[in-house]
This record gives C-alpha cells, sequence and structure tokens, in this order.
C-alpha cells in the first residue's frame, strides 16, 4: 500500500475542470449494448432462421437498464471510472445472450434467459440502492463488525438448514424457497471483505511491525496470527458442513491477499499457501467429495460414465470451439450438464472460440484492473484495501470457475461474476460494482477547495478518521 | 442461412468483441497517460503558484533520498511544506513511524527552517532531534521514520 501513487488529480493543471468522463462511460455502454443485441440476433438466426418478436422487449429491457445504471451514476457518482460499467454491461449481456442460446437448445426445460434478465434488474436496483445508501465508502467501516456478523451468519444459514432446503447437487449452500434459490455465499463474500478491510487497516501496523524474522523471511508473532487462523477455521468449516470447496478457497484466497496487501509481507502468502496446503490435504484424506473431486480433476476421461462426465464434455466443447468458435447458435454448448450456471465458461469457449474466450477473460481483466487502479490512486487506507479485495474477488472467483471448467483446477461450486445464471451471484455482484464505482469516484474526484488544517498538532499519532 | 453468412455472423462478432476491447484500452491509455505523474510530484498549485520571483542562491527542491517514497522531488516555493501521513500534507507519508502531521519546512527570508509538530518520534536533522526550527544547509539530511530528505538548489 506504500509507494508513491500515480494520481491523475495532480497532473490536472490549475483551474481547468477534472474531466468526469461519463460521456466516453456512455459511448461504451451504447458499444455493449450493441454486441449484446447482435449477439442475440446472431443466435436466432443462426438457429431459427429468423428473428424473434421477444427481441424487441429485451433491447428494449436491456437498453433502459443500463441507461438508469448511467443517470444514476452521473447523478450520483459523476467521477467515477469509466469503464467499470461498461465492462459489466458487456459480460452480462453475453451471460444473458448465452443462457438464451441454451433455452433454444433445451426448449422443454422452460426459458432462464428471461428470469435472468429480471434478476439483472434486481442487480441493477442493488446497485442504485448501493450508490444512493452509500455516499462515502469510508462510513461502511464503521459497520465492520455487524458486517462481519451478517457475513457469517449468511454463510452458515444453509449449513444449518435441513438438506431439502439447502442442499443442491450435493452442496448445502443455498436457501430455496418458494421456488426461489438463493446463494446467500455470495453476499457473505462482499460483507467479508469490507470487514476484512476495516480489520486490516486496523490492525496493519501490529501485523506487519512486529515479528521475528526465520529463514529470510519475516514471520509474524504467534498472537498475531489468530485472525488468520480464525478465517481458516471458519473457511474449512464450510468445506466440511457446506460440502463447497468453493467457497471457502474464494474466501481463504481473499483473506490472505489483503493481509498481504495491507502488510506488504510476503511471509502472509508463503504461511497462507501452508496452512491451505495442509487443509487440503486433511479435507482430501477425511472426505470423500472431497478425493472424488480430485480424482475427476486428475483424469475426468477415467470418470467419464460417472463424475467426470461434465468436465471431459466441458473439454470436448472447447476442442470442438477451437481458436475461433462454432459461432454464436452453431455449436452444441448444451451437452454439458448444467451449462448455464456452472459451465457457461464452456459454452462461450465453444461458441467462440480461444478467441473469443480470451477476450471475454480481458474484460474481466480491464474491470480488475480499473479496481486494482482504483485503490492505487484512493487516498484513504480503507478504500485501497477495499477496492482491492473486491477486485481480487473477482479476479480469483473467475480463476478458480476458468481453472474448474479448463480442467486447471478440480471443480468447484462457484459462479461465473456476471455471466453465469444465478440470481444471488448476479444481484451481489452488481453490489460489488457498486461499491468499486463509489469508491472510484471518491479516488478520481478533484480534491475539495482547500480548507484550513484542523489543530491537530497536539495529537501526536494517526487520528482515525471513520 | 447461408453458409457465407454464417461465417461472417462468426468472425464478425469475433471483430466486435475485440473492438470494445480495444475501445476500452484506448480510455486505459488516455488515462495513463493523463495522469501520468510518477515519482517526481512537483508542489500542488496552492504551494507554489503564488511565489514571487525566487532569488537566484537558496535551495530550489527538496528530494526525498530513502524510504518509501524515494525519488520524490518538490519544487519550493514561498509556502511552508507540511510533512506527515495527514492527506492535505504536501508530502503525504505513507511511513509507519511518522505521525500525521509531523513536520513543517518554512522559508524565512531565503532560508529554509524545519520545525518538529510534536510527532511521536521525532524529526533529526543530521543525528540532531529537532526541538525548535532548525535553519537547514543543502545536503544536510533530515530523517522522519524511515524517510530521508534533503534540500537542493
Amino acid at each position: 500500500m506504500a509507494g508513491p501513487t500515480t494520481d491523475p488529480r495532480a497532473a490536472a493543471a490549475p483551474g481547468t475542470p477534472v474531466p468526469t468522463r461519463r460521456g466516453t462511460e456512455a459511448l461504451l455502454l451504447v458499444f455493449a449494448v450493441v454486441i449484446t443485441l447482435a449477439a442475440q440476433c446472431i443466435v436466432d438466426l443462426t438457429v431459427t432462421g429468423s428473428l424473434r418478436p421477444e427481441l424487441a422487449t429485451f433491447g428494449i429491457w436491456f437498453t433502459a437498464l443500463w441507461t438508469v445504471a448511467h443517470v444514476v451514476v452521473r447523478k450520483f457518482a459523476p467521477y467515477a471510472d469509466p469503464l467499470l460499467l461498461p465492462c459489466v454491461a458487456v459480460l452480462s449481456g453475453l451471460g444473458l445472450v448465452m443462457i438464451h442460446r441454451l433455452d433454444i437448445a433445451d426448449p422443454d426445460a422452460g426459458a432462464d434467459a428471461p428470469v435472468q434478465l429480471l434478476w439483472a434488474t434486481i442487480g441493477l436496483l442493488l446497485f442504485v440502492a448501493v450508490l444512493l445508501g452509500v455516499r462515502d465508502h469510508r462510513l461502511l467501516s464503521r459497520y465492520a463488525y455487524i458486517l462481519m456478523l451478517v457475513g457469517l451468519v449468511l454463510l452458515a444459514i444453509p449449513a444449518v438448514l435441513p438438506a431439502s432446503i439447502s442442499e443442491v447437487y450435493g452442496a448445502k449452500l443455498w436457501i430455496r424457497v418458494a421456488g426461489f434459490s438463493i446463494q446467500p455465499g455470495e453476499f457473505a463474500k462482499i460483507c467479508l471483505v469490507v470487514f476484512f478491510a476495516a480489520y486490516l487497516v486496523d490492525k496493519r501496523d501490529v501485523l506487519a511491525l512486529a515479528s521475528r524474522k526465520v529463514m529470510g523471511l519475516e514471520f509474524p508473532r504467534g498472537r498475531d496470527l489468530g485472525p488468520v487462523l480464525v478465517v481458516w477455521v471458519v473457511s474449512i468449516l464450510v468445506l466440511v458442513f457446506e460440502r463447497d470447496l468453493g467457497s471457502s478457497l474464494l474466501l481463504f484466497g481473499i483473506f490472505v491477499v489483503m493481509l498481504y496487501v495491507a502488510t506488504e509481507r510476503a511471509s502472509w502468502v508463503v504461511i497462507g499457501l501452508l496452512m491451505f496446503a495442509g487443509g487440503a490435504t486433511v479435507a482430501y484424506q477425511a472426505f470423500g467429495h472431497v478425493q472424488a473431486r480430485v480424482d475427476t480433476w486428475l483424469d475426468p476421461f477415467a470418470y467419464y460414465d460417472g463424475s467426470g462426465y461434465q468436465v471431459a464434455q466441458s473439454l470436448f466443447g472447447l476442442g470442438t470451439g477451437g481458436l475461433f468458435g462454432a459461432g454464436l447458435g452453431g455449436g452444441r454448448p448444451d451437452a454439458v450438464p448444467i451449462a448455464k450456471s456452472d459451465f457457461i465458461g464452456s459454452a462461450i469457449g465453444e461458441e467462440l472460440g480461444l478467441f473469443g474466450f480470451a477476450a471475454v477473460i480481458m474484460v474481466y481483466l480491464i474491470l480488475v484492473e480499473r479496481g486494482l487502479r482504483t485503490s492505487l490512486i484512493v487516498r484513504d487506507p480503507f478504500g485501497k484495501l477495499l477496492a482491492a479485495g473486491l477486485s481480487f474477488a473477482v479476479a480469483w472467483q473467475l480463476f478458480v470457475v476458468l481453472g474448474g471448467v479448463t480442467g486447471l483446477l478440480p471443480l468447484t461450486g462457484l459462479t461465473t461474476p456476471f455471466l453465469a445464471y444465478g440470481g444471488s451471484s448476479l444481484v451481489a455482484n452488481f453490489g460489488l460494482v457498486a461499491l468499486l464505482v463509489r469508491i472510484s469516484d471518491a479516488a478520481r474526484r478533484p480534491a475539495t477547495p482547500h480548507v484550513a488544517p484542523q489543530r491537530l498538532t497536539d495529537a501526536p499519532t494517526e487520528v482515525v478518521q471513520p | 442461412m447461408a453458409e457465407i453468412v454464417l461465417q461472417g455472423f462468426r468472425f464478425g462478432f469475433l471483430l466486435l468483441l475485440w473492438l470494445f476491447i480495444f475501445a476500452a484500452f484506448r480510455v486505459v491509455r488516455a488515462d495513463l497517460l493523463g495522469g501520468r505523474v510518477g515519482r517526481v510530484t512537483s508542489v500542488p498549485p496552492r504551494a507554489a503558484a503564488p511565489g514571487k520571483k525566487r532569488s537566484g542562491k537558496g535551495p530550489r527542491t527538496l528530494v526525498v533520498t530513502a524510504g518509501p517514497l524515494s525519488g520524490t522531488k518538490i519544487t519550493l516555493g514561498e509556502q511552508p511544506i507540511l510533512i506527515g501521513r495527514a492527506d492535505d500534507s504536501t508530502l503525504v507519508l505513507t511511513d509507519d513511524f511518522a505521525s500525521s502531521r509531523h513536520a513543517r519546512l518554512t522559508n524565512r527570508g531565503g532560508q529554509w527552517y524545519v520545525e518538529d509538530l510534536g510527532s511521536t518520534n521525532g524529526t533529526y536533522l543530521d543525528q540532531q532531534r529537532v526541538q525548535g526550527p532548525l535553519l537547514i544547509s543543502p545536503g544536510q539530511p533530515i530523517r522522519i521514520g524511515q524517510t530521508a530528505l534533503e534540500l537542493r538548489s
């Protein structure tokens, strides 16, 4: 976190207004909507040979969605980063198109794309609510411990609920009530990132400075390991009770990286990796489902008739796609079970090929880069850590999911952010982006006219301003 | 659908996707070039702008020679320079040993003085702990936590 920052405000000559870049954002949003609509038309034309009348409704709805988002940002976060929203628009648009494309492939299963559009609308409402409700991201650090409690409760609910309500495909991470299924872990992720940021800003001096040197690396004192141990235990508990490899990996990874960012000490990463390796080994020995996941990861084709079928089909799909893909609507992405949620990556890889897949990953990369850049230029340490944590959460989740789809990592139950079918994931990630937009607005906003410094000279140490 | 049209869709859409990425990169680039400050920062205009014509002698820049901000240069004007962790300092330190308002450099008749503002860990001018205002001569190191500064003409 230390080190010189590249602060765009410093370059602005005195008197010249800092550009808000809202026009750029609007243009890119139009581009994103055009891409989505083009994709939708191509799918319909390729599969059915004609355009559906529903396309007009979809187009108007989708355009309205991003118009509202843009207007709200223009009004309430005028200096926000111009790339965050367009990236999210392209990703969620492509997700909707792929889900629609899989709907067409399997007409008996019922249409999921309209439901997903509804979830995107709810997500947008959350986006607006967060932007309106959180006028200054620093206020969040006041509620850090409450958010931690909320996060832990959200994580724990599915574990406590009976399996009939909470279990889907063997993982107990759902709340299914009256036809709706919610994955509270996605919301818990954001709450916990906020808590980690506030906690680490408070404690980073202790975590960074008090240390012993062992083999060239500076290791923290035993008692400072406490919080890491707690998070580690929580993520292992999630693994045990909810049988969810993904959430526990996500949680632990985010915490270790935020610790590293806060303290600039590589030893935390080493400790994290060691603890993870230990936990993973024990989990592998103790739990059958972890063993099964690892075995199918090592050799999916050996379990082709059983647990490896999904990964094997996904690999076939990616192979069929090749460099340029089968074209939208030209492949058979429905051959992969649950392609809409877990394996949307393989559907995209098959229809758009390596080039399309890489483009999608690139869009994520831009999103994450903007988040990390926000973290670099924002001034307050809480905002820095929060932005870094949120952007890393997106990157890490994407890595774990796409690693699973492409056979690089064992399969986990995580969803591809913004792309995959699944309400809670989409809504939660809209909330996450709203926080990033809020922080980036604070980061790029020109400094307010200088007010005379308060008399703080009597206070010898850092004054905590929430 | 004719095969040629399908192929057109196939490659056209990939092209469209990558065009979006190039558009995004252009924005990133504009942001980087517009905002390039690097390690060499000049004082915010509020400190430098109203300065009268500088006399030829006397120090002109404050250079950070050690610590995380090493390499940062600040052009000296007439205004005092606040050093500390507080956001509104002229030189914002990210040093864990620095206080939020740590020290101040003031210009009196072309000469620069350093003053400690009641910091926890103290300010040192050439091994000597700064109690009252001390005259700084060019090249003399000022130490604040892990950061060292000196004046250069």
